[in-house]
């Protein structure tokens, strides 16, 4: 029996596969203009690798979780990123989901999600915050991170993403190094989470998620702001589709 | 299934701006009020008749914002837009406007908003917690009632206000046996349901029809509870929505609540039990009476307010609630900061699941508010989470 897991966020589309208690296949795509496509493309990547949808339970989660047409349930990506965070660390701890569209801070309690705090309707923060800041740059989120790691403290204080964008064209046109404008760029988003994490209270293990988890210089200015290590695993951007598997074994 | 009455309770909506209209022709004087603190009864004793005043939807904000800033809590946006626009009925036929000085923006924005039409002020303590507030407060209700005796030419005796007080009493009585029916398990009556027939009473010309619309619907329900008749079935998580008040057009959380599969059973905000939960005492010099039931709201403008954190925690256990969500209006400073309050309550005394929702009257956060709501069920919900 396969269980499988869809995460469709607002930037990339994540799937996973468990046959019966074995995690077998996680990939990625971007969600593109249309979920529904995204959804097809999914099923014939599955069904390519012989994995039948009819013979599996599948849940779905992200913004797309309602354009998988074959999904036998739909869970929001906070209980799902909660469960799967949980079978990547095997401990309780303090989930950090940076995404394309929001923001979420996500407290465990016995392997199950007890609270959780989303950032307000605004970019600011997000991971699309962290894109649209690199496009300024003219450079890749990588490439923004290991920069941000030779630069200087800047502020960039706007707490909108178009302004914050006016903030950082006026510090390219004063002639501010580039390394200390993208230190700056991240600095204003784990600033954000600073604050979203100690309003919304930490515990002492800190997980990050979401596809900001791969770009390790953005792991370690975040585990410096928040002066604890900030854990982190290769599968951590898949933590929402491979808690959507697993609770798709309870259907 | 909802109780057949309730269309009769929707209806009112057309009926009401009718009959404000033939009774304003008819010569009745009209008073019209924003906020739970207003003291229809003096109104009433005045034979005119007290109306609530429109501000719960989002159409007239784009216009109330040529004067207003936008960074604004939408209520007061829409009650001004409301006004400038002239299509709220209520509004178009008051005589007289009564405003209180709650919040900052309120009180700001009446000053733009008593250049339009008469309009009386009452200003409000900054604490119930003090003698001193409550003098001050009864002084307010008699300001109010000189006004209106100058405005309208009329004689407000104790003996009319203790009639309004009657009569005001008996309309606090009947919303507070429909709301208390939803601390069976399961609730007979939806949230929205619920919230319709308490916003809906604000705006009856004819108050004794309004009693008796709503002992209609009470005897419809209790009748249907009879025969195991429920809005929602046993397993509903079952809610207590708290914060800003709500109104038709400003229901998308407590819609997206029940959407999701949750019974909001108890809806402690001034647009639900808030103001029913105590009764003006008869027995009292009314002007008196009057000033100590007013007093005792629990609204965010107060300092302190714990008199709210009381209330949730009597209906939490009187409802049997499973989680609090605490709805805030963009810009409501108050709500806001007192949100960090409730949810430390409402977590560590209570012992229950909590969650702050901060939005406007837009539809542009659909999406995000439909994510939380259903991921706080989800964390309430056992099945779900079962590993």
């Amino acid at each position: 029996m396969h269980y499988i897991g869809i995460d469709i966020g607002s930037t990339a589309a994540k799937v996973s596969v468990f046959s019966d208690d074995k995690l077998i296949e996680n990939f990625t795509m971007p969600t593109g203009w249309s979920s529904v496509e995204t959804s097809k493309t999914i099923k014939e990547r599955l069904e390519k690798q012989n994995i039948k949808i009819e013979d599996s339970k599948v849940v779905a989660t992200g913004y797309g979780r309602i354009s998988v047409p074959y999904a036998d349930k739909t869970i929001t990506e906070i209980t799902c990123h909660g469960r799967g965070t949980h079978y990547l660390l095997g401990a309780d701890c303090t989930v950090i989901d940076i995404g394309g569209q929001d923001t979420k801070i996500i407290t465990l309690e016995n392997g199950k999600v007890s609270n959780f705090t989303m950032n307000d309707k605004c970019a600011a923060g997000t991971g699309r915050f962290l894109e649209l800041m690199a496009n300024t740059l003219g450079v890749s989120i990588d490439e923004l991170g290991e920069m941000a790691l030779l630069g200087e403290d800047v502020n960039i204080t706007s707490m909108c993403t178009v302004f914050a964008e006016s903030e950082v064209i006026s510090l390219i046109g004063s002639g501010t190094k580039r390394e200390s404008i993208a230190r700056g760029i991240v600095n204003s988003i784990t600033g954000r989470v600073y604050a979203l994490l100690h309003k919304h209270g930490a515990t002492d293990t800190i997980f990050l998620t979401g596809g900001l988890c791969e770009v390790k210089p953005f792991v370690t200015l975040l585990s410096e702001k928040l002066q604890n290590e900030v854990k982190t695993n290769d599968l951590a951007r898949y933590a929402g589709s491979i808690g959507a598997a697993l609770l798709a074994k309870n259907i | 299934m909802r109780p057949l009455i309730m269309e009769e309770v929707e209806a009112l909506r057309g009926v009401n701006s009718v009959k404000i209209k033939e009774a304003h022709e008819a010569g009745k004087k009209v008073v019209g009020m924003y906020c739970v603190f207003s003291p229809s009864e003096i109104a009433l004793a005045a034979d005119a008749i007290s109306v609530t005043l429109c501000g719960t939807t989002q159409g007239p904000i784009e216009d109330a914002e040529k004067e207003l800033p936008r960074n604004l809590c939408p209520l007061i946006k829409s009650s001004y837009g409301f006004a400038i626009t002239d299509k709220c009925p209520y509004f178009y036929f008051s005589d007289i406007l009564l405003a209180e000085t709650t919040c900052d923006g309120k009180k700001k924005m009446y000053e733009l908003m008593g250049k339009i039409k008469p309009m009386h002020i009452m200003n409000l303590p900054q604490t119930a917690d003090d003698e001193d507030s409550l003098e001050l407060w009864k002084k307010e209700m008699v300001k109010f009632k000189n006004f209106l005796e100058e405005k309208l030419g009329v004689e407000i005796t104790d003996d009319k206000l203790r009639d309004a007080i009657k009569l005001m009493n008996r309309e606090r009585d009947a919303m507070k046996r429909l709301h208390k029916l939803n601390a069976h398990k399961p609730a007979p009556l939806s949230g929205m349901d619920m919230m319709l027939a308490q916003w809906l009473k604000g705006f009856n010309v004819d108050k004794e029809a309004g009693i008796n619309l709503i002992e209609r619907l009470i005897d419809e329900v209790e009748e249907r509870m009879e025969k195991g008749i429920y809005a929602f079935d046993e397993k509903a998580p079952r809610i207590l929505l708290t914060g800003c008040p709500i109104g038709s057009g400003s229901e998308k959380v407590l819609k997206a609540l029940e959407e999701a599969g949750a019974s909001v059973v108890a809806l402690e905000n001034c647009t639900g039990y808030k103001g029913l939960d105590v009764m003006v005492d008869e027995n009292k010099d009314p002007i008196t009476a009057l000033a100590e039931k007013y007093l005792s709201t629990p609204c965010s403008c107060m300092t302190n307010n714990n008199g709210r954190l009381e209330l949730i925690g009597r209906l939490a256990k009187e409802y049997d609630v499973d989680g609090v969500v605490d709805l805030t209006w963009q810009a409501c400073h108050t709500y806001n900061i007192e949100s960090f309050t409730v949810k430390k309550f409402v977590q560590e005394e209570l012992n229950l699941p909590f969650i702050q929702i901060e939005t406007d009257y837009s539809d542009s956060d659909t999406g995000q508010v439909k994510v939380r709501v259903e991921a706080f069920l989800e964390t309430i919900e056992k099945p779900v989470m079962a590993n």
